[in-house]
């Protein structure tokens, strides 16, 4: 059974004007639909990404995931255990402390006025857990030296203040990891080390991870399935392998030709138009449908349901 | 070879402080010809803003620049004060920079903000200027140029906000562009956009673009050369070809091999163990030494030797590949 398993989640914020201003400049409500309908499964011991633009509801999803954010319909199950309807308190207790996050600014995401011994082990003293010599050893399995535990987070260098958050998320021996864009705020040699890392521990300690990120290559390099999202919509999923050799979605096409290739020296390539629409008023029909140079009448009208097409789900009506 | 638009030799960046003196800039030399795109790549910290800036004259004290020259056009600019850099500065240097929403003023019409540039650079009329802007919205890619000259910062996206940039810094027809990061808080698609712009106006104008970015990416398609930054020294300059496929510089190689890359898989990545060191704390000699595989004993006494402008070369005693012209 799959770790994890979304079934038609959705989320949608009310990103109105208060209400007198709304009466007095006649305007209705407006809903922002940030993730609309999305399904699928994370396996164990496995990586899944999700990959989009900005406003394309990854990190909304994530936040679902981890219990930040409550559905607005659909569910989240983590080992059978739906956290927003579940209401034996210790189940709900159990699954929690299976599941940690990272997010992507190790400067925000750390108490400066903390020390590190404390910020690694709070996961496990929140639940008056035993923490003796803990922080020590995570410290030492992330990279870093027992003796830090006792610095602050201001005395670390970016890196390594991701090192830091890696090893808190550890603290409590969780099963999944939500990492929102771990690597974006790091420089290439020290993304290298920091994704390095992660696929080590994962290794060691028989993590699952849902890994959230615009990057295309750092994605490829990680993942055992990725999903590609647009305003909200899985619109494909496939291994690496496939996706980066056979896009069948014209978004995912599109993304793989835009992202910036090392080897493309001087390429000359037409730039892709357009942006992603209003997610407040978006098109009806499949939401890639103005940008795409193939959209017929009924992609104009009628929204693509995902569906299986030779192992790849994609959400597509002209894919055969 | 025809005489380069920009040309900076020897130039050094100091910030005196408290505890000694930070040298972010140190004996940087580099030329960039009409009609190029340098990319200058490098890891935050590197240097590479704060050369951009004092090309620009924005060094914010107490940084100043404390050794070597900058040529215009063949003209010195590092000593302008005050008047005179203001006049270059959009006249004949356009600048973009990262984040296209703080670059603009979010209380004046863009195309106030086109006229104003190009009222104070070029002797034209009003009217004149106002029409120049739309051309140059236009050019830029903006649909509907003519009303959106009208529209505020805050009713565009941020790919046209980039794109107003871009025409604000192109409106007083400069001869150097510097692109600090111009992408970098931009979307995939969009930044395809982008970069596809200011390589088509940089080749049709023959403006010469500085273009600052850690994207490894963005780099091999856009620039014609690269200069690798490191802690402040030019690690490597040459040909983008050559340079990415064929480093010399053991930082390059590090660079190279800890960029995921499709055609490797998901091999594990290479990483150069530790990190850039700072700026009050560099080591005796190669400032990459302590972290270099092919550290040697004259690599700890002096700095490697200083890159001076041909092709191809490095600033390394003991490169991987021959520092001939290849």
């Amino acid at each position: 059974m799959a770790l994890v398993s979304i079934r038609n989640l959705t989320r949608i914020f009310d990103v109105s004007k208060p209400w007198l201003n709304r009466l007095i400049e006649r305007r209705s409500r407006a809903l922002l639909t940030a993730v609309s309908d999305v399904s699928f499964e994370i396996e164990e011991r496995s990586v899944y990404a999700l990959v989009g633009e900005s406003g394309s509801g990854k990190s909304t999803i994530g936040k679902m995931l981890v219990g930040l954010l409550g559905p607005s319909s659909g569910s989240v199950e983590i080992r059978g255990v739906d956290l927003a309807r579940e209401s034996d308190a210790k189940k709900i207790d159990d699954v929690r402390a299976d599941i940690q996050m990272i997010f992507q600014d190790p400067f925000a995401s750390l108490n400066p006025r903390w020390r590190v011994r404390n910020i690694i082990v709070e996961p496990v003293a929140a639940r008056g857990g035993k923490t003796d010599g803990l922080a020590e050893r995570l410290l030492e399995q992330v990279g870093l030296s027992a003796r830090d535990a006792g610095k602050f987070p201001h005395e670390f260098s970016g890196g390594q203040r991701q090192r830091i958050c890696i090893a808190r998320a550890l603290a409590s021996e969780p099963k999944l990891i939500v990492c929102d864009e771990p690597t974006s705020a790091l420089d290439v040699s020290v993304q290298a080390q920091v994704l390095n890392l992660m696929s080590d521990l994962k290794d060691e300690f028989g993590l699952t991870y849902l890994f959230i990120s615009h990057d295309l290559t750092v994605v490829q390099h990680m993942a055992d399935k990725i999903g590609v999202l647009y305003l909200g919509r899985l619109v494909e999923e496939a291994d690496p392998d496939t996706l980066f050799d056979d896009p069948k979605h014209p978004y995912s096409q599109m993304l793989l030709a835009a992202a910036p290739q090392l080897g493309a020296f001087g390429r000359e390539v037409p730039p892709p138009t357009g942006e992603i629409p209003d997610p407040i008023n978006p098109p009806p029909g499949c939401a890639y449908n103005p940008r795409c140079s193939r959209a017929t009448e009924l992609c104009r009208t009628t929204r693509p349901e995902l569906r299986d097409v030779r192992g790849v789900r994609v959400a597509c009506h002209l894919v055969e | 070879m025809t005489s380069p638009i920009l040309s900076i030799r020897n130039l050094s960046v100091d910030i005196p402080t408290r505890q000694g003196t930070l040298r972010p800039v140190n004996g940087v030399s580099y030329d960039i010809a009409a009609g190029e795109i340098l990319g200058v790549v490098g890891e935050s910290g590197a240097g590479k803003s704060m050369a951009g800036n004092a090309v620009i004259g924005l060094l914010s004290p107490p940084a100043h620049i404390s050794a070597g020259e900058i040529h215009l056009n063949g003209t010195r600019i590092d000593h302008l004060q005050g008047e005179a850099m203001r006049c270059l500065r959009g006249k004949e240097i356009g600048m973009v920079f990262q984040d296209p929403l703080t670059s603009l003023n979010p209380l004046l019409k863009i195309g106030d903000q086109l006229t104003e540039t190009m009222l104070a650079h070029l002797d034209i009329s009003q009217a004149d200027a106002r029409n120049r802007a739309v051309a140059a919205l236009e050019e830029v890619g903006i649909p509907g140029a003519s009303e959106r000259v009208d529209s505020y910062p805050h009713e565009f996206s941020g790919g046209m906000r980039q794109r107003v940039v871009i025409a604000l810094a192109l409106c007083a027809e400069p001869s150097l562009i510097i692109a600090d990061e111009p992408t970098t808080a931009l979307d995939v698609s969009v930044q395809a956009q982008i970069i596809a712009l200011l390589k088509r106006l940089c080749h049709e104008r023959g403006t010469a673009v500085m273009l600052i970015t850690h994207d490894m990416g963005v780099i091999a398609e856009a620039a014609d050369r690269v200069a690798v930054m490191y802690a402040g020294r030019l690690a490597e300059l040459g040909p983008v070809r050559d340079v990415l496929t064929r480093p010399c510089h053991p930082y390059t190689d590090g660079l190279m091999g800890s960029t995921p890359l499709a055609s490797r898989g998901r091999a594990r990545l290479h990483q150069i163990p530790g990190a850039m060191p700072r700026l009050d704390a560099l080591p005796a000699g190669c400032a990459f030494g302590p972290r270099c595989p092919r550290v040697q004993d004259d690599c700890r006494q002096e700095p490697g030797p200083s890159i001076q402008d041909g092709a191809g070369r490095s600033a390394c005693f003991h490169p991987l590949t021959s520092q001939g012209v290849t």
